[in-house]
């Protein structure tokens, strides 16, 4: 995702910006033809060509309106856009995530577009959905390509070990997906139940947890957020700490991996099951070896069900863009459901529309597809989605800690102590 | 002087070729990913040789981006910067050298503490400023800023070999009669020689690795420099393309590797012939 220098990049820019405001001009429209300037992330060759399609479709379709296609990169979206929203030189339309709109979206930089959007997206994204791109009150963009954490497991191991295969409809609960992972391999002959790749752990941590009804954090009445970590924020950690620490079958050495670092070892037979997110399927199609059998698997569920956070990849309006109505025009024809098909199946990853959710060649079996959208409908929004002050938390304080907890160098105790005590005093300074 | 012993030169050497390898070893490893199927790439026992090379990642590399273009822009970037930033440095470094007074205390002052601005300190209003100049989207404002960004270190470095050249050489030719302009391009330039390629040598592969500017300045792709093109390589969680990735940034460290191997005996010569001079 993004990296994020907010806090740097944002003092930067208020001291800077008083001193240097005024300068710049607006650019005006010529032969009274519109162009809108489309930033797309799109990377992956099949995306790529799918969104150079859809524009390309809609030039041909529109010749007063002309979309012109720009091509950004998720590595450095987020400091990218403030320098180009504070120098006026913002594209109309914006592609990032919905955890990256929060700055953005308070900064005054997007606009409101909740009134702009036509009925018929509004109805077919489920309201689950636009309160991932909704702060108080106003939406700043329409989700359209969502992402499950799922389990890519080693389908003849697990064929093998005999052990039951959980669906969507009957998944394993955390304590059950402890006991399997024991029975699949304990490390013993150098193979392991699972291997979480938590090089970045505080996002799946989060969001995994809502399956028990972990939180994290907490608004209260006046608005303002805590960290609490309390009995069902603690259920995945704690499995993950005693798979790797007391039952060994989670590898201890993949925790500092990212999820491609792990699949050598999950293709050599190291490792029966990787929790990942569902696109990673692409890489898996690419670089399994011949003959590999794997399947997609529910990630384990706890008492609200299969539930877990999700930050969509969403379609903005800059604020300064002088043709918000024709941009949002735009976006409408860019999701329509046959072209979030094409999306998604250029991302690998599951639309937010319910009417392309129904599309076969997202319901089809190959490739996991109809394993992932069987879990569309228990996405949430990422708990930490609107919190002011939650990358810090996550790079300075929960990041280290749940590292270290995870690695076993620090206890339960010392884990909850760090991301609600240190976690607290980050957060105050936002909400002062 | 100290003879060496045969075990203490065997040691030496075994210590230049771990150092080697040590330093050799990323940019072996890229080749090897570079030449790689996709399927050897996850393979659990990676090999150094790919036992069945492929040119796909070159290939899909050149399919999906333009990498000729980008490696022309930031060609055209780098070695602009690079030779306005040494034309600039040169006489300034001398003026610098060879006038100790506050003045140039305070210039040196200020290059040393220039060097401790993070980039995006300064983006936003370099940002608005070529921006009132029409040079966003534009590789004449690209340069500008590279030279600008290169411009302290240079300086910095051309000082250091501006003090080497012994000033009885400028003496003698005022002696001669050169005025100070002819002293200082035909005795003291060509000493500097080495110290300017090697500067030049800096601020060329500072500009062409540069990514941040070069992201924020040029929007288009018609105008962007090979860095923000291989950056497209990469997805989201910093998931890769690695093949693809891995044989785009061999290609990109090419140029580079050509002007080292170009101007590596000079560089050379000139610091040994310096060293004798002093």
């Amino acid at each position: 995702m993004a990296s994020r220098r907010a806090p740097r990049l944002g003092a930067a820019v208020a001291a800077l910006t008083l001193l240097l405001a005024g300068c710049s001009g607006d650019s005006g429209d010529d032969d009274g033809k519109i162009t809108l300037q489309f930033q797309s992330l799109a990377w992956q060759k099949e995306s790529v060509d799918a969104n150079k399609a859809l524009v390309e479709e809609w030039n041909a379709t529109h010749p007063d309106v002309r979309v012109e296609y720009i091509q950004g990169s998720w590595d450095s979206v987020h400091d990218q856009l403030l320098t180009s929203f504070e120098g006026g030189e913002a594209p109309d339309i914006i592609h990032d995530a919905s955890d990256d709109l929060a700055d953005f979206a308070y900064g005054g930089y997007l606009a409101d577009i909740g009134d702009l959007l036509p009925e018929r997206l509004k109805a077919d994204i489920p309201q689950r959905s636009w309160e991932t791109a909704t702060f108080d009150g106003k939406i700043y963009g329409v989700p359209f390509l969502q992402e499950p954490r799922v389990l890519i497991a080693n389908s003849k191991w697990l064929k093998k070990s005999g052990v039951r295969v959980p669906t969507p409809g009957k998944p394993w609960s955390w304590p059950e997906f402890r006991k399997i992972t024991k029975e699949l391999g304990d490390g013993t002959d150098g193979k392991y139940g699972v291997a979480w790749p938590l090089k970045e752990p505080v996002s799946a941590t989060l969001n995994l947890s809502l399956s028990t009804g972990g939180k994290m954090f907490h608004r209260g009445a006046d608005g303002k957020v805590d960290v609490r970590f309390d009995a069902p924020d603690q259920v995945m950690p704690r499995t993950v700490h005693d798979q790797v620490n007391v039952d060994k079958s989670a590898s201890g050495s993949t925790l500092g991996m990212g999820g491609s670092d792990t699949l050598p070892g999950f293709f050599g037979g190291k490792y029966a099951m990787v929790p990942l997110g569902f696109s990673y399927r692409q890489q898996i199609v690419q670089q399994a070896p011949k003959g590999f059998e794997w399947q997609v698997l529910p990630a384990p569920a706890g008492e609200e069900g299969l539930a877990q956070g999700v930050s969509p990849q969403t379609l903005s309006v800059s604020e300064d863009s002088a043709h918000k109505k024709e941009a949002a025009e735009f976006i409408d024809f860019f999701l329509q459901p046959k072209n979030m098909v094409k999306l998604a199946r250029g991302d690998w990853m599951l639309p937010t529309g319910e009417e392309a959710l129904q599309d076969p060649a997202l319901r089809t079996e190959k490739n996991g597809w109809s394993a992932g959208t069987a879990l569309s409908e228990d996405l949430r929004p990422a708990p930490a989605q609107s919190v002011r002050g939650y990358p810090e938390w996550k790079d300075k304080v929960a990041t280290p800690a749940l590292q270290e907890y995870y690695s076993g160098a620090i206890d339960l105790d010392e884990l909850e102590k760090r991301l609600v005590k240190d976690g607290n005093l980050v957060l105050a300074r936002y909400q002062r | 002087m100290m003879r060496t012993t045969k075990p203490a030169r065997a040691a030496q050497y075994v210590a230049l070729a771990a150092y080697l390898v040590f330093l050799a070893f990323p940019f072996l490893w890229l080749i090897s990913t570079a030449f790689k199927p996709a399927r050897e790439l996850g393979s659990l026992h990676p090999t150094w040789i790919p036992k069945d090379p492929t040119l796909d990642n070159f290939r899909q590399a050149f399919d999906e981006q333009p990498l000729l273009r980008a490696a022309g822009n930031s060609l055209i970037a780098a070695l602009s910067a690079a030779l306005i930033a040494v034309v600039i440095a040169t006489p300034m470094a001398y003026v610098m050298a060879r006038h100790r007074n506050r003045v140039a205390k305070a210039a040196t002052g200020w290059v040393v503490i220039s060097q401790a601005f993070p980039f995006v300190l300064i983006i936003i209003p370099l940002f608005l400023i070529l921006k009132n100049l029409h040079l966003i989207n534009s590789l004449l404002g690209l340069i500008m800023v590279y030279v600008v960004w290169s411009l302290p270190f240079a300086l910095w470095m051309l000082v250091g070999y501006v003090r080497a050249v012994p000033t009885e050489l400028e003496e003698a030719a005022a002696v001669d009669g050169a005025s100070k302009v002819r002293t200082f391009v035909s005795v003291v330039a060509p000493l500097l020689a080495p110290g300017i390629v090697a500067t030049a040598m800096f601020a060329f592969i500072t500009a062409w690795n540069e990514f941040f500017f070069a992201l924020v300045l040029l929007k288009t792709p018609e105008k962007q420099t090979l860095p923000v093109i291989l950056n497209r390589f990469i997805g989201t969680e910093g998931v890769a393309d690695l093949g693809p990735l891995a044989a785009a940034a061999f290609l990109a460290t090419i140029p580079s590797l050509v002007i080292f191997a170009i101007i590596q005996k000079r560089i050379t010569g000139g610091m040994l012939a310096g060293a004798v001079k002093a």
